[in-house]
């Protein structure tokens, strides 16, 4: 079977001698399409460095990253880069939209980046915000929009063209509980369309809307969550007659 | 949760018959408290013997249908005003576990407190399923499931904090054959 995401014994060592720092070890995790993984641990369990290697914005001390069954160690910098302008989306907390763009510019823009023509750029774009449910604020500018559109726009722009890989650190972050649920049936619904999806956060609540949960400690995977068995074992535990 | 009071609030819409108030109440709740015929109809007669309901017709419990008394009505606006009982605290099976894995030799209380975490997130990935697949207008049953799934987050926020607390006085478990008794002993009271 294809992994769109496949990191084996990755380990990230950060300084040296007496100051090292071992911020992942020895992780071996699998991603498949259509598939959402929550990474939950405490800070500083590596959560993010995990993203961030998965994401090839940085490299691993040792260990391989495979993203659709490339080696990313094999690669050159500048196919690493393409690669993450043209599989790899990501969502960060704070959204991180350019302000002097309007939305569906901010959506465009790794297209455009990646050398696709304007007009083709832009109906990919109303397709991704059409299903983000933003495609009436196209031409509003971050600062015009409220937090939880803000979001959809950036989910909107990591999904944008043909992604394999769907990669946001603590995307609800800066929401209200209700409009940090909206975030995660959209990540859900996008990965569910046949993206792999891996979210980074300590909240339970949000990693419950994840198909697995992989425990991080100490920059180690101590553990992850069974299949779900499906919500009618909850009715069944009842007292029904 | 109040399974009589629960009826009170169905019954003060209009009268009802027993196997109404069940479908209801189920339907209201988001099936999430399933509640059995048996239970509906031992309440109602409870309720009945009290004053906070009558029944009209003969024969079969299933044939008779209830109504609210002016005394029903009064007893569920005082309810609904009443706060919950939150002090003293529930006696917590998981809380006291972990308290006595301190105690016990060769537990690791981090793999403990791990294994509870797992349960507690399979649970509420459950109850997230239902909000899921639910339609967006079935308020009821996102707010059942919201409950829940806070209470569970609760849970697994203080296993987080217990991790955290653990780690930071480098806790160690007693070993084997320590005289565990000669620990003093410390009760914890909240005072209403």
């Amino acid at each position: 079977m294809t992994h769109a995401l496949e990191l084996r014994q990755v380990s990230k060592i950060y300084g040296r001698g007496p100051n090292e720092v071992h911020a992942l070890l020895d992780v071996d995790l699998t991603v498949e399409r259509g598939e959402l993984v929550a990474i939950m641990g405490p800070s500083g369990s590596g959560k993010s460095t995990l993203l961030t290697i998965a994401g090839s914005l940085e490299n691993p001390t040792s260990g391989q990253v495979l993203v659709d069954e490339v080696d990313l160690s094999t690669v050159s910098r500048s196919d690493q880069a393409r690669m993450r302008r043209r599989s790899i989306g990501y969502v960060f907390q704070d959204f991180n939209l350019l302000p002097g763009l309007k939305a569906i510019e901010n959506v465009t823009l790794p297209l455009e980046l990646d050398g696709v023509g304007s007009r083709a750029a832009r109906t990919a774009a109303i397709e991704a915000m059409e299903e983000l449910d933003v495609a009436d604020r196209a031409d509003r500018f971050p600062d015009e929009l409220s937090g939880g559109q803000r979001q959809r726009v950036a989910i909107a722009r990591a999904i944008v063209g043909k992604r394999e890989l769907l990669l946001a650190d603590e995307p609800t972050g800066a929401l209200d509980s209700v409009n940090g649920e909206a975030v995660m049936r959209l990540l859900r619904a996008a990965t569910h369309r046949g993206v792999a999806g891996v979210v980074v956060t300590h909240e339970a609540q949000l990693a419950s809307w994840a198909d697995r949960v992989v425990f991080l400690r100490d920059g180690r995977v101590v553990d992850q969550t069974a299949a779900p068995p499906g919500p009618e074992s909850l009715l069944a535990a009842g007292e029904r007659q | 949760m109040s399974v009589p009071h629960a009826l009170l609030a169905l019954l003060r819409e209009r009268p009802k018959y027993g196997l109404q108030l069940q479908s209801e109440f189920e339907l209201r709740t988001g099936e999430v408290w399933p509640l059995n015929v048996g239970q509906v109809y031992t309440t109602l007669q409870r309720l009945e013997r009290d004053g906070l309901v009558e029944s009209h017709g003969e024969g079969e419990r299933s044939q008779k249908r209830y109504r609210i008394t002016s005394a029903g009505v009064q007893e569920l606006s005082g309810w609904l005003r009443t706060p919950p009982e939150l002090v003293p605290p529930p006696r917590d099976e998981l809380v006291i576990k972990v308290l006595v894995a301190l105690q016990v030799p060769g537990i690791d209380v981090h793999d403990l407190l791990q294994v509870h975490r797992r349960h507690v997130v399979e649970v509420m990935q459950r109850y997230t399923r239902i909000k899921a697949e639910a339609a967006e207008e079935d308020v009821p049953l996102a707010l059942v499931a919201d409950a829940e799934l806070f209470r569970l987050e609760a849970i697994v926020r203080w296993l987080d904090a217990a991790d955290v607390r653990l780690k930071q006085v480098s806790f160690e478990a007693p070993t084997q054959g320590a005289d565990a008794s000669l620990e003093p002993t410390r009760t914890m009271e909240v005072s209403q």
